[in-house]
């Protein structure tokens, strides 16, 4: 549904977004992380029409954004970051005026305007004006504004911010929920969410696409990714730790916590081992009384932290 | 075509929300009543015609009109709804004439609330209803080719300060190349080229409006009027093309 290919836009001498390509397909949930300043929202104002590429080429639906822009943006629903919204208007007015600028009228656009105030749960505040809503809700009206014409696409950038726990969940379920319809691109930095509801997760950083993959391939670049921890007894911490760092698949042993009677041990792969360590781990404490032994998936959050400040990262390692 | 007309509906019902619109219209019309009849003399003059009314038109707008147009895109701009528009699925033009389409209606609803003037001279004397119809039809396109150019200078900046003040001072430019002591002081200076001075002042709104106030209705002022909107209009456009360019 949607394809980009080699996108780049400059700000003067600034590249913002820097040779981006990838393509989501009906009933995919893409999922873009990236720190601030990225380039995430500049490339969801390109895909969206708002501001045009300084190169490369944008097709929605298999029409041209930039040739073509109406057929295109009809498919689309957006959320702009900030959820913006007339100040002036009342919140019904608001929806019944994104309806009919979406080309519907009367009835449909009344079922319309229902339907999106039911999922977002707008009933109370439909008759407030936007200007005094809670940023919640606001952010709520913006969001149903995107939903109103039930498109095939949806670009919603950081489309929880501002939400309560309870809203989060609900707006989460129901992303995932049209994804199964709907091809959707999705801004956060909210890491669990994407486990939650991506199919497939892109890091971004300055302008360039770093990583990309599904939440399971992501989290398997992390140095933790296949990491083994035991925590044994009936055995001194020392020698636990010597014969465990000593294993062939090991790259080494970090000793977590030491009792007086257990010690945990955290044991790295070396890179490209995959499964092997798990094994090695289980044969070497074999005549060890074993309390906990479990296998670490790696963590999103460190994936995220060494691909996007890869210094720092290393830094803090040594 | 549908597209303008939602567009125009929203902008239009905004105003009415705003105190900006009460304000304004009220503005006008003490104004208007205030020149017309202390400063021009109504009743003085004796004469069963507005002139004292319509004369004071170009100097009032210059000050209402881009309190009315100021907000077009500034605040478009500056809310980030400009983002919302712009992709939904119509083109920038149908944005640009529906917003303006909807503050000039806005213009035509204050100045259709002088309608009282029209009565007041239709009492006291007999006057000439085709001149004050042009008049009116001039007023208004007078107003519209203010509305233009606040249109363009709202859509250079997100301040709707800086936008009212330049554009009052660009439609002040369009009245000061006509206005008799200007072009005055101009056949002076350009004193070998008066058809310098004759074009300089054909930019002037002022010699446009002049017709429509004798009830000459000539289609030469009618095309000023049309192509300062037309202009400015696609002057617009351009701007808002080039913010979004980067
Ligand atoms: N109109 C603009 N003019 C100049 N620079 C801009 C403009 N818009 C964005 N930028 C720059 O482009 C870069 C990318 O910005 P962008 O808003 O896409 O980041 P982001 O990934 O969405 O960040 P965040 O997580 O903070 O939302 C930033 O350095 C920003 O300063
Ligand atoms: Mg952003």
């Amino acid at each position: 549904m949607i394809k980009v290919q080699n996108l780049v836009k400059t700000f003067g001498p600034k590249r913002a977004v820097d040779g981006i390509s990838f393509s989501v397909e009906r009933g995919e949930v893409l999922g873009f992380l990236g720190p601030n300043g990225a380039g995430k929202s500049t490339s969801m104002r390109m895909i969206t029409g708002f501001i045009p590429p300084t190169e490369g080429s944008i097709s929605v639906g298999g029409f041209d954004m930039v040739e073509n822009p109406i057929p295109a943006k009809r498919l689309i629903g957006y959320l702009p970051e900030n959820a913006p919204a007339y100040p002036d208007m009342t919140v019904y007015g608001f929806l019944s005026f994104t309806a009919e600028i979406r080309g519907l009228a009367g009835d449909a656009r009344k079922r319309a305007v229902n339907r999106a105030v039911e999922m977002c749960f707008l009933e109370a505040v439909l008759h407030q004006s936007v200007d005094t809503l809670s940023k919640g809700y606001r952010h709520r009206t913006c969001f149903a504004q995107s939903i109103i014409h039930d498109p095939d696409v949806l670009i919603l950038d950081e489309p929880t911010d501002g939400l309560d726990p309870n809203q989060k969940h609900e707006v989460r379920t129901l992303i995932r929920k049209m994804g199964e319809k709907k091809a959707i691109i999705f801004s956060t930095h909210i890491l669990e969410e994407v486990d939650a509801v991506c199919s497939r997760a892109i890091i971004i950083d300055r302008g360039r696409i770093v990583a990309n993959g599904t939440p399971q391939q992501l989290r398997q670049k992390s140095d933790w990714a296949g990491a083994v921890t035991v925590r044994v007894s009936g055995v001194s911490a020392a020698e636990a730790m010597q014969k465990l760092a000593a294993l062939p698949s090991a790259k080494r042993a970090v000793l977590l916590k030491e009792e007086a009677t257990s010690a945990t041990v955290r044991i790295m792969p070396k890179p490209g081992v995959n499964g092997a360590l798990t094994q090695n781990v289980a044969d070497a404490v074999r005549g060890w009384r074993i309390e906990e032994l479990h296998t670490e998936e790696g963590r999103l959050d460190e994936v995220f932290r060494s691909i996007t400040m890869p210094d720092t990262v290393k830094g803090e390692a040594k | 075509m549908n597209n303008i007309k939602t567009i125009a509906k929203r902008e239009l019902l905004a105003y009415f929300a705003s105190p900006v619109a009460y304000v304004v219209i009220v503005i006008f019309l003490l104004l208007t009543g205030f020149f017309t009849f202390m400063l021009g003399g109504f009743f003085e003059r004796g004469e069963a015609t507005l002139t004292s009314f319509f004369i004071w038109h170009p100097w009032l707008y210059l000050f209402l009109v881009p309190a009315v147009g100021m907000r077009l895109w500034s605040e478009e701009r500056r809310s980030g709804t400009m983002e919302l528009l712009l992709t939904m699925p119509i083109t920038p033009w149908q944005a640009i004439v529906g917003k303006f389409l909807a503050s000039w209606i806005f213009l035509a609803i204050a100045l259709i609330l002088t309608f009282p003037i029209g009565l007041t001279v239709n009492y006291l004397g007999s006057p000439d209803n085709g001149v004050i119809f042009g008049s009116y039809v001039g007023s208004w396109l007078l107003a519209g080719s203010y509305l233009a150019i606040s249109c363009m200078t709202s859509a250079m900046t997100r301040n709707q300060v800086i936008s009212f003040i330049i554009s009052v001072v660009l439609c002040f430019l369009l009245i000061l190349v006509g206005f008799p002591p200007v072009t005055n002081f101009l056949y002076q200076v350009l004193n070998f080229k008066p058809w310098l001075v004759e074009i300089i002042a054909a930019f002037s709104v002022m010699t446009h409006f002049d017709g429509f106030q004798k009830g000459i209705l000539d289609s030469r002022d009618l095309i000023f009027f049309l192509s300062v909107m037309v202009f400015s209009l696609f002057t617009t456009g351009v701007i808002i093309r080039g913010h979004r360019a980067g």
